[in-house]
C-alpha cells in the first residue's frame, strides 16, 4: 500500500515539473506592475510559473554575471545587455528591444512648488532632486544624459539624491523629503502621490530602450523564449501600452 | 586608495564620534537609573532600549525616515521650526548610527554601574554627601571603565552601521556615504577593486577600537 502511494507520489512530482516550467525573470524595476500583470496572465494560459526580481537593471546585470539563476533579462538600457552579450551569456538570436519610455520630472501631488522647465530645477528653492544612481542605474543615466545635453548638470549635480532604483526615487518624491525626481512616464502614472510637472519629448529626452533576451544559462530555453514571445505578443503589447510604454514597431 | 576614498573613511569616523558623543550623557543617565532604581514600567523600557540591536536595521531606518522625513510628526517640526533637514543629509546619518549604538552603550554601562558596591555609597551618604556628589564622587569614577568600553562598542557599530544608514540617509557621494555604504555601492557596481581597500582599513580601525575596548574593559580595578 505504501510503496503504491509513494509511486503515486513521485509520478505526480515528475508529471508537474515535465509540463509547468519554473522561469526566473530579472526585470528593471520601472517594469515591475507591468510584468506582475503580464506575469499573471501568462502563467493562466501557459501553466508555467514565472519568478521574477526587480531590481536596478544594472544590479540585475552584475546578479546574472556573478552566476544568480535567471532565465530572461529583461533591462531598461541597452547598455546592460551589450554587457552580458559581450561576455557571451546570451542566447543567441533572443535578443529584442520591446519597449521605449519618456524621462518626467515629477513633484510631490500636493508641492506648490513646481518647475515649468527644466532650468527651474537650478533655482534654490528645490533643494534637493531624487534620480537613480547616475553612474550605473538607467534611469539615472538617462536623466544625467539629458541634464548634461542642456548644460544644467553641474548646477544641479550638488541636489541629487541618488537612489537604488527609479522606483526609489519616485518613493522619495512621494513623501516630500526631496522636492522634484526624475523617473520614467511609466512610474508616474502608477503614483497618486506624485505629478508631473514636465514631460521631456522623445525628441528631446535621450533614447530609451528596453531589450529583453533568454540567458545562456537558462535550464528551460524552450519555455523561456515561448514567453520571450509572448512579451512581444499583441496582449502583453496592449497591456505594455495601457500603462503608458511606447511599444516597439 | 583615492582621496574619495578617504573623505569616506574620514566622514565615516567623525559620525561614528559624533553620534557616540551625543548618546552618551542620555545613555548614561538611563543607564544609572535603570541599575539604581526602580520604577513602575522599567522591565518595559529595559526591553524597549534593546530593540534596534535586533529589529531589522532596515526597519529601524524606516521608523526613523517616518519620524523624521520632511513630513514626519519629528521632521516637520525641524523642517518648520528650525529650518534643518534631517533625511538624505549628513545630520540623517548620525541619526541612524546614534540609535544603533544606543543599546550597547545602555547595556554596558548598566552593568558597569550594577558592578559598583552600594556599600561605598552608602558610607559617603552616611558622611553627608549629597546625591549628586555621590554619583560624581563614587558611582561615576567606578563605574567609568565600563562606560567607557560602552562608548567604544557603540563607535564600533556606528561605524559599520548599514540598514538604517542607507534608507534614512540614503548614499549621496560626498554627503552621506559612508565606509559600509561605499563598499555594498562598489559590489553593486561591480567595481569590487574599489571596495577592496575600504575593506582593510574599516577591518583595521574596527580592529584597533575593539582591542582598546578590549583592554579598558579588562585592566584590574584600582579599588
Amino acid at each position: 500500500m505504501k510503496t503504491k502511494a509513494l509511486v503515486v507520489f513521485v509520478s505526480f512530482l515528475f508529471s508537474a515539473g515535465i509540463s509547468a516550467a519554473e522561469l526566473t525573470v530579472h526585470a528593471a524595476a520601472s517594469l515591475a506592475d507591468a510584468m506582475k500583470e503580464i506575469g499573471a496572465a501568462y502563467e493562466k494560459e501557459s501553466g508555467d510559473k514565472l519568478l521574477f526580481n526587480f531590481g536596478a537593471s544594472s544590479l540585475l546585470a552584475r546578479q546574472i554575471e556573478q552566476g544568480a539563476p535567471a532565465d530572461l533579462f529583461f533591462s531598461a538600457d541597452e547598455a546592460k545587455m551589450d554587457d552580458l552579450e559581450k561576455k557571451d551569456l546570451l542566447l543567441p538570436e533572443t535578443r529584442h528591444s520591446l519597449l521605449s519610455n519618456l524621462l518626467v520630472v515629477v513633484v510631490a501631488a500636493d508641492a506648490t512648488t513646481v518647475p515649468k522647465s527644466v532650468s527651474d530645477l537650478t533655482r534654490p528653492d528645490y533643494r534637493k532632486l531624487a534620480l537613480a544612481e547616475p553612474q550605473s542605474v538607467p534611469a539615472g543615466i538617462y536623466a544625467r544624459e539629458y541634464l548634461q545635453k542642456m548644460g544644467l548638470w553641474d548646477a544641479v549635480k550638488e541636489k541629487v539624491v541618488p537612489t537604488e532604483n527609479v522606483r526609489a526615487a519616485l518613493v522619495a518624491v512621494e513623501s516630500g523629503n526631496v522636492e522634484a525626481g526624475f523617473v520614467y512616464k511609466t512610474d508616474s502614472l502608477i503614483s497618486k502621490k506624485v505629478k508631473v510637472a514636465i514631460e521631456i519629448s522623445a525628441a528631446e529626452g535621450p533614447k530609451i530602450s528596453y531589450p529583453v533576451a533568454v540567458l545562456k544559462s537558462s535550464r528551460e530555453p524552450k519555455s523561456a523564449k515561448q514567453f520571450a514571445v509572448y512579451l512581444a505578443g499583441p496582449t502583453a503589447r496592449s497591456l505594455f501600452e495601457r500603462l503608458g510604454f511606447i511599444v516597439a514597431k | 586608495m583615492t582621496g574619495e576614498a578617504w573623505q569616506i573613511v574620514f566622514f565615516t569616523i567623525q559620525v561614528s564620534a559624533l553620534s557616540t558623543l551625543l548618546i552618551l550623557p542620555v545613555g548614561i543617565v538611563i543607564a544609572w537609573l535603570m541599575a539604581r532604581r526602580d520604577w513602575p514600567g522599567k522591565a518595559v523600557l529595559e526591553t524597549v532600549v534593546m530593540l534596534p540591536l535586533f529589529v531589522p536595521p532596515v526597519a529601524t531606518g524606516l521608523v526613523l525616515l517616518m519620524l523624521f522625513g520632511r513630513h514626519g510628526p519629528l521632521g516637520s517640526i525641524l523642517q518648520n521650526g528650525f529650518g534643518i533637514d534631517i533625511v538624505f543629509t549628513w545630520r540623517a546619518v548620525v541619526l541612524a548610527c546614534a540609535m544603533m549604538s544606543f543599546p550597547l552603550l545602555v547595556r554596558t554601562a548598566q552593568s558597569a554601574f550594577q558592578e559598583v558596591n552600594p556599600r561605598f555609597e552608602d558610607i559617603a551618604r552616611t558622611l553627608g554627601a549629597s546625591e549628586w556628589r555621590v554619583f560624581g564622587t563614587i558611582t561615576l569614577p567606578l563605574a567609568l571603565r565600563g562606560i567607557v568600553a560602552g562608548a567604544v562598542l557603540a563607535f564600533a557599530r556606528a561605524l559599520g552601521e548599514f540598514g538604517a544608514t542607507a534608507v534614512v540617509a540614503g548614499m549621496i557621494p560626498g554627503k552621506t556615504m559612508t565606509i559600509s555604504l561605499s563598499i555594498y555601492q562598489n559590489i553593486q557596481l561591480g567595481h569590487d577593486a574599489a571596495a577592496l581597500p575600504l575593506l582593510f582599513v574599516s577591518i583595521g580601525i574596527v580592529f584597533i577600537t575593539v582591542f582598546c575596548g578590549q583592554i579598558i574593559s579588562k585592566r584590574k580595578r584600582p579599588v
